[in-house]
């Protein structure tokens, strides 16, 4: 019954429960970081024992337990590179939420329940390899979402829950009519995603069917133009909840654009190339030039999640295998730098109680740990060498242009002039509000973080610079699925 | 012959048994308003009532030529009707105490129960209508049972008369049916009822009776007004068992004999189930009152349960059965803090629920429990009863319907969030006190609770609801 990949639901599952019985508020804070970090070294020794094993399959450790019979839905566990990449981002991003949200007081167990009802979906989420499972795990993390802006965020924070719940779920809506008309119109009658790649979706019903599933994911991960839950969302939200919601929520919909849409209706994605570059173009394009119009820091980096997140689609729609690594390490960059820079930002304002640029200035001085963790999450956003984000949006570009045609390039061209926008706002945020003159009297004496915020930026610091340095890590790991998928693709613009 | 008599129709026998007995007690005015001697007789009687829940009659086998059928998968829809009833029962015993016709309250909701399990044993038309005529005038009169409120007794003259309407209709199209086919044999109308013009009048009588009794639009006027006057009790056994006896009945009555008609009702559904989700999503928004709220609410779930119907196949049959269950454990779930909260303060209002986390910290999770059940919201049990009814919808084909119907569940998530919003994120001058609930009303809320986390989760219910109905 337990095998390697259920223990990744189970340990925050116990986790939570542990939580449910205790009652002193310290006891469940200490049972939720005790939860984070052993599920982080989990996700390490499960990515330690992936890279050792033989892969003699596409997916490992696959295990099939019956859950409902009479419906053919299987609870179907098993992991490629891309989705054990994507667990070990979660684990971090789960551990840096837990220790930036120690200074919560109000309703703490409830808060620390949600939180891993959330992850417990993300997992869920990334293990499963069955499409009802995965819109299952995906339907889970919505309404702790909800809860967790509603209850604790701050400014319109009730408007801003119910635009991301309602949003989300139509996007739950279409993707759950994509995959009945899979279910039904396929001859196989199953979820099962490996089942489904072998036999191959008809051409015809890819055609109605991955419009539906595609906007329905990307709707996750802020297509435009249904990209407006983000910027209110991200903004009302608690600092980790922020960081749970760019880090982790939106990447669950790049994930299921390309395992459930790209990978299993090739045909389609080829076909609608064109109009997911469009889009993803004018996200990136209008997210960049939203974000210079921010005047709050959460904002600015909601609406530059908006733009950087259309760089994932980017690399999908551009259909070759090197823009495609270029997507999965997007999403894993892009979770691991707006975390940080989500946590930044709480731990700012907490201390000086606003997020104006205008307002702020000289922080650093006073708080040189804070001020520097802000300046390197901007340099990785803006794509400096030696971060993360350069990798993912190099790697996009070089893969972008080597597609054939005016489309294309012009899209590159197009893609890679917001990059200036994204140094624009970002270096001007920084010198106005991180550097430059102290702008009041009391951020002379403020206190810099304390030891949680510190090793939850350190953590994240870590994963950014490793994956900045020694880029081949990833690719290495991802660069067998990767290639499986462009190959689809590959084959059907040859056969053209 | 006689012991037949007594192995298969001992569930209705029982309740009979519990009708005279209660009975006596009236007659003789046993009580006399004494009440350790009726809190003892509530113990006595649910626990009796609970005992039923052991006896599932597994035997199958006629009785009075035909006229009563008995078989595991009649048993089992028995089963949810009476826990379900228990369940309520549970729920409203703080009210039942004060209560000046105790007996008279259990005489009549016995009653309605067992016209309920005679119109799904039914095996002859006439039976079935003797049955709908004991389920419903009982209930009539107990929508009356909150004596000092005025609007209870408008709401208990609504239904009578509205009731009696439907059922006249309805007796017309079974009087049609005698005429073309000559008998009201349900064996023999099976094979003899084909698509000649009276049967298919008869049919839209006979169906618009039943989409009163499920009160889908355009029959649904009388649903809010009733729910509103009535005491919880009866509104949350209106609501739930009420409704899941129709969908029985539908399946094991109504399908089979009008099976050569099936183009023609699966059609009137399709027009039917977008209107009634639609409609009554669109007014559950504007509603204040709780009551009402659920009304319009469980309006637009049948509407769903009706979709599972269209599909006419056994998947969409078996998944209905899955969500009537699920529905049951939801709403009464939801009624079991509401009504507790209405017996102690006597609030009924939605806004009358904002801050109530600050003083009721367990009553607000299992209030959002029930509603993200109802909302169909992972990992509670609506969810599955949700999507593998639409799952059983898209098997019919209508990808529209379905895609509408699927969009649908955003609105209604709009409108459960709210009040999930206004008991965890509002605060308010004077949020509700803290509420007491009874150790029944504990107990019913627990059952109800740990069925809505373990069903979903579990699939073996579907499983074994899936080999009844292919019996």
């Amino acid at each position: 019954m337990i095998d390697k990949l259920s223990l990744l639901i189970l340990i925050p599952l116990f986790t939570a429960l542990l939580m449910l019985f205790a009652k002193d508020k310290l006891l469940i804070k200490r049972i939720a970081l005790a939860g984070a970090v052993l599920q982080m070294f989990y996700s390490i020794l499960l990515i330690v024992s992936f890279i050792n094993s033989e892969r003699s399959s596409q997916f490992l450790f696959v295990k099939s337990i019956s859950w409902y019979k009479t419906l053919n839905i299987d609870f179907i566990s098993g992991i490629d590179g891309i989705s054990v990449s994507m667990i070990l981002l979660t684990s971090i991003v789960v551990l840096a939420g837990v220790l930036v949200s120690w200074d919560i007081n109000e309703r703490v167990k409830d808060y620390f329940l949600l939180l891993s009802l959330l992850s417990i979906g993300a997992y869920g989420f990334f293990i499963s390899l069955d499409l009802f499972v995965m819109f299952f795990f995906l339907e889970l993390a919505v309404i702790p979402k909800y809860l967790l802006i509603a209850i604790w965020g701050s400014g319109k924070k009730e408007y801003s829950a119910m635009k991301l719940a309602l949003l989300l779920m139509t996007g739950s809506a279409l993707i759950l009519i994509g995959i009945l008309l899979i279910y039904f119109r396929c001859e196989t009658q199953t979820f099962n995603i490996v089942k489904l790649a072998e036999v191959g979706i008809p051409v015809e019903l890819q055609r109605i069917s991955f419009p539906l599933i595609f906007t329905g994911f990307g709707i996750f991960t802020a297509l435009f133009p249904f990209h407006t839950w983000v910027p209110d969302g991200h903004s009302s939200a608690p600092t980790a909840a922020s960081m749970f919601l760019a880090g982790i929520s939106m990447k669950l919909g790049g994930y299921g654009c390309l395992r459930a849409a790209a990978y299993l209706m090739p045909q389609a994605t080829v076909e609608y190339s064109k109009i997911i570059v469009l889009l993803s173009v004018i996200a990136i394009f209008y997210g960049a030039f939203a974000t210079l119009m921010q005047k709050d820091l959460k904002y600015m980096n909601a609406y530059s999640s908006v733009s950087h997140c259309g760089f994932i689609l980017l690399g999908i729609g551009m259909l070759n295998h090197t823009s495609i690594n270029g997507a999965v390490i997007q999403m894993i960059s892009h979770g691991l730098m707006t975390a940080l820079f989500f946590a930044s930002i709480g731990m700012i304002y907490k201390r000086t109680h606003t997020r104006k640029i205008d307002e702020l200035g000289g922080i650093i001085k006073s708080m040189p740990f804070i001020g520097s963790t802000f300046i390197i999450a901007g340099l990785c956003s803006l794509g400096l060498p030696g971060f993360s984000g350069f990798v993912a949006e190099m790697t996009i570009f070089i893969g972008a242009w080597q597609n054939e045609g005016m489309f294309y390039k012009v899209s590159t061209i197009i893609a890679c002039a917001s990059i200036v926008i994204t140094a624009v706002y970002i270096l001007r945020a920084s010198a106005k509000a991180i550097t430059g003159k102290v702008a009041k009297e009391e951020f002379e004496n403020l206190k810099d973080a304390d030891f949680n915020e510190k090793s939850a930026s350190v953590l994240l610091i870590i994963a950014i610079l490793l994956i900045g340095f020694t880029p081949f890590l990833l690719i290495n790991l991802i660069n067998q699925d990767t290639f499986i998928i462009s190959e689809n693709f590959f084959k059907i613009i040859t056969s053209k | 012959m006689t012991l037949d008599f007594f192995r298969l129709m001992y569930p209705e026998l029982s309740l009979i048994l519990i009708i005279f007995t209660l009975l006596i007690i009236k007659i003789f005015d046993l009580f006399k308003q004494n009440q350790s001697l009726i809190s003892f007789f509530n113990a006595i009687f649910n626990f009796y009532f609970a005992s039923l829940l052991f006896s599932i009659n597994i035997n199958s086998g006629e009785l009075f030529n035909g006229m009563y059928i008995s078989s595991s998968k009649f048993a089992f829809e028995k089963l949810i009707l009476t826990s379900g009833t228990l369940l309520i029962l549970l729920n409203s015993a703080v009210w039942l105490k004060n209560h000046k016709h105790l007996p008279e309250f259990y005489l009549l909701l016995v009653s309605s129960l067992l016209g309920m399990q005679y119109m799904i044993s039914s095996g002859n038309f006439l039976m079935f209508y003797l049955g709908l005529e004991l389920a419903s005038i009982p209930l009539a009169a107990l929508v009356n049972f909150d004596l000092e409120k005025k609007k209870s007794s408008e709401a208990a003259m609504k239904m009578i008369l509205l009731s009696a309407f439907a059922s006249g209709i309805m007796l017309f199209g079974i009087s049609l049916i005698y005429g073309t086919s000559g008998s009201l044999d349900f064996d023999i109308l099976q094979t003899s009822i084909n698509a000649n013009k009276l049967n298919i009048i008869a049919l839209i009588f006979i169906f618009s009776g039943f989409a009163f009794k499920i009160s889908a639009v355009p029959f649904h006027f009388w649903t809010a007004d009733v729910y509103e006057g009535a005491p919880f009790a009866i509104t949350a056994f209106l609501s739930t068992i009420s409704k899941a006896v129709i969908v029985f009945v539908f399946i094991s009555v109504l399908s089979p004999i009008f099976n050569n008609l099936q183009f023609l009702w699966s059609n009137l559904l399709l027009i039917i189930i977008p209107l009634t989700i639609f409609i009554a999503n669109i007014f559950a928004l504007r509603q204040r009152n709780i009551k009402r709220f659920i009304a319009f609410s469980s309006i637009a779930q049948a509407g769903y349960i009706l979709l599972g119907l269209s599909s006419n196949n056994g998947l969409g049959f078996a998944s209905s059965i899955f969500f009537v269950i699920i529905y049951l454990l939801s709403n009464i779930g939801f009624f079991a803090v509401v009504s507790a909260v209405s017996d102690s303060m006597g609030k009924e209002e939605i806004d009358d629920y904002k801050g109530f986390y600050k003083n009721n910290k367990k009553l607000s999770w299992a209030l959002a429990i029930s509603l993200f059940s109802l909302a169909g919201i992972p990992p509670t049990a609506g969810f599955f009863g949700k999507i593998f009814l639409i799952t059983a919808g898209a098997a019919t084909n209508h990808i529209l319907l379905i895609a509408f119907v699927a969009l649908n569940m955003v609105i209604s998530l709009f409108y459960y969030l709210n009040i999930v919003k206004k008991v965890f994120v509002d605060s308010s001058q004077a949020p509700l006190a803290d509420v007491k609930t009874g150790l029944s009303a504990k107990v019913s809320l627990i059952i109800c609770l740990a069925g809505i986390i373990i069903i979903g989760l579990n699939g073996a219910l579907l499983e074994y609801i899936t080999k009844l109905i292919n019996l």
